[in-house]
């Protein structure tokens, strides 16, 4: 069987574009170089599917035509005078094009997942501003790496192995000897310790305390360097040279502590949020010292206190070593186009999430117009959700607000938000089923490839979409 | 015991939601709240036993799972999911975004099972409009 190779991965914000796959009787009999978790939805995409039209008759969700599914999506959405269009970052672009076309039709809100995910980064970097690059940039350039409250070993699996430390570029090296060796060190150490406690009982063993991982490997100035800052020892915390631990909220202390070194002031205190100034110091000095500087960081910084004010922080970190060497910041993006949400809103309605058009013209203020300040308020009166699960991810307030009102799912899954609605239209999968456009984390478009074929009757996201759309502005027109 | 509690992806969070969210492997790798072993102790849990675990918004059961790499004592770990986001709060402070890390919560063990997702669902938004099974 021939493999089909070069597919792009549309599962989170990395899009590694070097997947191969085994197609066997229209399913997929193998993928190679995925991650788990591209691996766990190119082998596992079709399991827990539902593949019928279904609508709410009598409190049961009732298998219909595809026809009627759409009928009854256009008469909630044409008779509501707020409804939220929700969803949006696993769909392609081309979808998320007619969508926004339906939101202004209806005079709706439409809001992308980044509203709960880096929304306050979008709001920080609409304030400061961003020095970026792309990821071919950081893979051959990058000799200093700093993932800030974000764990890549569970969230973006390949993000270090394609673009960051493990990568071999240009004019950058791997760290993987350098780990691999100091991993074997730390088993070996592990192990004479745990002999030691049995000889000498715990609590009295005679070995030195343990070295700081910097002392211990004395890096030169030109190696390639990893710093990981995150609350929890993750396992990106264990390939990092460097590793700070931060208490819960505090990222915003360490971060303008940090401004203040890379300015040459002096900290009169010994410590910052549970981190001694001597460790900042060392950070400061490597940050400087580094020729080309990347900081990735993840919704550690957003979904704690301070939000946007922790990125706005990041920043501006980022723009004062700037003034003494290169130095770039990227947000860690979650899911394969949630970068591609905010590109199309933008370009459509010129805004990047939580765009409200009930007065005809697109209004953007998170905070009132975004998601889920819409449902704690109770505004809205109906909702149209694609590609995501709301009832899954929003606090508990916000989903009863969301499930009191007739909602709409559009998903190739049977999510609990599915569970919930009034109409479940089943969707083909976007980069398996059906092509379509994303884009990378650093805003880079990639093309979506279809390699088997949808059961029958599920159309894509888009196809779906631009039906109810029509059938809306025919209801509107016949009511006119 | 008063913590701090964090929210957050895993590996296993993200291959579950893949393998659909009415599955098994989805339940077991989100129902769960990584502990710090010294918290653990102290609350007389162990690895497996069930914590309740309780903001001003509401309680959730979930499963207690030792982990080491949560070392500051006093903050537990639950990853994305419903059970986690029962006991979260949606006021945003004019953001958009609702606190997600780093929430006060409070944790004790318990002896109520852990419930399933849709039992989940049916508990906290009463009527659920289920599927007709034929």
């Amino acid at each position: 069987m021939p493999a089909i190779s070069n597919i792009v991965c549309p599962v989170c914000g990395c899009c590694c574009d070097d997947i191969e796959v085994i197609v066997k009787d229209n399913g997929i009999a193998e993928v190679r170089n995925a991650c788990a978790l591209s691996a766990a939805k190119f082998e596992h995409y079709s399991t827990h599917r539902n593949t019928s039209p279904l609508v709410r008759k009598n409190g049961e969700l009732v298998k219909v035509s595809l026809d009627e599914a759409i009928e009854r999506s256009a008469q909630i959405l044409a008779g509501s005078s707020y409804p939220i269009l929700y969803g949006w970052s696993s769909t392609s672009c081309e979808a998320i094009k007619v969508g926004l076309e339906l939101a202004e039709e209806v005079g709706g809100v439409i809001d992308n997942t980044s509203t709960v995910c880096h929304g306050p980064s979008i709001l920080a970097i609409q304030e400061v501003g961003l020095s970026g690059a792309t990821l071919g940039q950081v893979r051959h350039r990058a000799d200093l790496i700093i993932y800030w409250a974000s764990n890549p070993w569970s969230a973006h699996p390949r993000h270090m192995e394609r673009y960051t430390a493990l990568s071999e570029g240009r004019f950058q090296k791997g760290i993987w000897k350098r780990l691999s060796l100091r991993l074997h060190a730390d088993s070996v150490r592990k192990r004479i310790s745990r002999i030691a406690e049995l000889i000498f009982k715990r609590g009295t063993s005679p070995l030195p305390p343990k070295e700081s991982r910097a002392e211990r490997h004395r890096l030169s100035v030109e190696e390639r360097k990893v710093i990981v800052v995150d609350v929890r020892r993750t396992r990106s915390a264990d390939i990092a040279d460097y590793f700070i631990q931060v208490e819960p909220g505090e990222d915003y202390a360490i971060l303008q502590a940090l401004r203040a070194l890379i300015r040459d002031e002096e900290l009169d205190v010994e410590e910052v949020a549970g981190v001694p100034v001597e460790t900042l110091e060392e950070i400061a000095d490597i940050m400087i010292d580094c020729k080309f500087g990347v900081l990735f960081f993840g919704v550690g910084l957003t979904m704690s206190r301070g939000k946007l004010r922790n990125v706005d922080a990041a920043i501006k970190l980022t723009q004062d070593l700037n003034k003494r060497t290169k130095f770039i910041i990227m947000p860690m993006r979650g899911h394969f186009n949630v970068t591609g949400a905010n590109t199309v809103f933008t370009w459509q309605t010129g805004y990047p999430y939580a765009v409200d058009f009930s007065h005809g013209y697109p209004r953007y203020n998170p905070g009132e117009t975004s998601v889920i300040d819409i449902l704690r308020r109770g505004d809205s009166d109906a909702a149209l959700v694609v590609a995501s699960d709301p009832v899954n991810n929003f606090p508990q307030k916000a989903v009863h607000s969301l499930v009191d009102n007739p909602l709409i799912v559009i998903d190739p899954h049977l999510s609990s938000t599915a569970l919930m609605a009034d109409v479940v239209i089943p969707s083909a999968f976007v980069g398996i089923e059906a092509e379509g456009t994303a884009y990378r984390m650093d805003h880079v478009p990639l093309p979506l490839r279809k390699i088997v074929d949808p059961p029958e009757g599920c159309l894509p996201d888009e196809e779906i979409l631009g039906r109810i759309l029509k059938q809306v502005r025919e209801l509107r027109n016949e009511t006119a | 015991m008063k913590v701090s509690l964090v929210t957050g992806r895993t590996i296993d969070q993200g291959c579950g939601k893949e393998y659909g969210k009415l599955s098994k492997e989805y339940t077991e790798s989100v129902a769960i709240c990584e502990m710090n072993p010294e918290d653990m102790k102290m609350l007389k849990v162990r690895d497996g036993d069930r914590v309740k675990v309780a903001t001003e918004h509401g309680s959730v059961v979930v499963t207690a799972k030792k982990s080491r790499r949560i070392r500051l004592p006093g903050t537990i770990f639950i990853p994305y999911g419903p059970w986690a986001n029962l006991i979260l709060a949606s006021d945003t402070d004019g953001t958009g975004m609702p606190l997600l890390k780093g929430v006060r919560a409070d944790v004790e063990p318990t002896d109520e099972q852990v419930l399933d997702l849709q039992d989940l669902l049916v508990q906290s938004y009463g009527q659920i409009k289920t599927l007709r099974r034929d």
